[in-house]
């Protein structure tokens, strides 16, 4: 149950993994998509929240297109549905979420991530 | 029996029989609901916004289903497996992770509106975890310090928490000024030895609102506190017989649920390799 809106938000946490720690890339993933309710209230307020460019990549790596290259002006619904999908309906069930930074795996199972470290990578 | 973070590692104690026994319990299910109730107030978010909130040492999801149930898109973090398969299984909204708080976050600088924690944080004064790890002192400092950056400012962590010792309250608040954090503790019925709560109160920036902690709550404890929350509950779902919590997940819920299963499982598109699951039925 990784979406996308959690994705957009995380980061590597190896010590010393500081710059480049973002975002986490995704490989071998599966997916299932959700229903979710809509709330357009919620996505305009959680829109400062999001790295753009990451979340476009990201959905197109999962095979949705639906999102624009740059953050349009008019946040209109035809906007915020696409949005809205992208965010809370797909989600990543296997896979795993590599730093691109230092390298280390995450490994996503039945939906969820291990974000566990080793003694040597805690800061 | 001594407190259960004396007696093992988290992830152990909350092994597969524990998870489901500490679930299924309605008693506990009902105060754990209570503190959650309690520990969103205490958050003081403003209201009708919706927020994205951060529920620390999630486990089965009890506390997560209160989120669920009051419209609140959270993330939960717990390091006991066997309680997130629980989750899961309770077929909770939020997006989980097998984590070990003391080793810190890696959220985003602002990501949540909020955090709370129900009955968690005495895990990180007492037994370690399986795994080697470092002192008490050090992962508290790792959690607060990573916490404090991946919340929002302005805005508040509550965290309901089981202290064995004023110094360990003592040691927990200095860790989280230390880390940025204003606020402090506030206890419910301080005077009732069975309704007495201790909740830590955090803020980030003014916290919100106003920054004076909170008041605890007075008087003749437990049955007015269920009275009170009850009586919300019974407000905004419109059930709650016999001050007996009911399941969440109620008929209407399971069946809407088995509804959606049902006519994704009818509907045989080819699959995209991609895709393991059903194919999307139109949402709007
Ligand atoms: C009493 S349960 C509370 C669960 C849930 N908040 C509720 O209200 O039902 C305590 C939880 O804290 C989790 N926990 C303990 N130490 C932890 C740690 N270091 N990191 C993450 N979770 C931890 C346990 O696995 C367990 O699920
Ligand atoms: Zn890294």
């Amino acid at each position: 149950m990784v979406r996308l809106i959690t994705h957009n938000l995380l980061a590597c946490h190896v010590k010393g993994c500081t710059s480049n720690n973002f975002p986490l890339q995704f490989r071998d993933v599966q997916i299932e998509l959700r229903e979710a309710e809509f709330n357009p209230d919620f996505l305009r307020g959680f829109m400062p929240k999001l790295e753009w460019k990451a979340l476009v990549d990201a959905s197109r790596q999962l095979g949705d297109t639906s999102l624009p290259p740059e953050v349009p002006e008019m946040l209109d619904d035809d906007f915020l549905k696409n949005l809205h999908h992208v965010l809370l309906e797909i989600h990543v069930e296997e896979g795993v979420m590599t730093c691109p930074n230092c390298r280390h795996e995450y490994p996503i199972l039945n939906g969820i991530p291990n974000m566990l470290l080793a003694e040597h990578e805690i800061g | 029996m001594s407190r259960p973070e004396l007696q093992a590692p988290p992830e152990i104690y909350y092994a597969d029989a524990e998870a489901k026994k500490y679930t299924r319990n309605t008693r506990n299910q009902q105060i754990q609901a209570d503190m959650t109730y309690r520990a969103l107030e205490l958050l003081n978010l403003p209201a009708h916004e919706p927020a994205y909130l951060l529920d620390i040492g999630c486990g089965s999801g009890l506390s997560g289903e209160i989120l669920d149930e009051e419209g609140y898109i959270w993330a939960g973090v717990d390091i006991s497996p066997s309680m997130l398969e629980v989750a899961l299984e309770r077929e909770v909204e939020g997006d989980l992770f097998l984590q070990d708080i003391g080793q810190g976050f890696g959220f985003r600088p602002g990501s949540f509106d909020g955090a709370i924690s129900i009955s968690v944080l005495q895990w990180l004064l007492n037994a370690e975890t399986s795994h080697p790890t470092s002192s008490p002192r050090h992962r508290l400092n790792r959690f607060f310090t990573t916490l404090h950056s991946a919340l929002r400012n302005p805005s508040r962590a509550v965290f309901q928490f089981y202290p064995s010792s004023d110094d360990q309250i003592q040691l927990i608040t200095s860790i989280a000024q230390k880390a940025g954090f204003g606020g402090g503790i506030v206890v419910d019925y301080p005077n009732s030895k069975k309704a007495k709560k201790v909740f830590l109160c955090l803020f980030v920036g003014g916290g919100g609102a106003h920054q004076q902690v909170p008041k605890g709550l007075e008087g003749e404890e437990e049955d007015n506190s269920r009275a009170r929350f009850e009586k919300r509950r019974e407000r905004q779902r419109g059930k709650g017989k016999n001050g007996k919590r009911k399941s969440v997940k109620d008929r209407d819920w399971i069946l809407r649920k088995k509804e959606l299963y049902r006519k994704r499982g009818k509907e045989d598109v080819p699959r995209d390799s991609k895709y393991t699951g059903r194919k999307r039925r139109a949402v709007f």
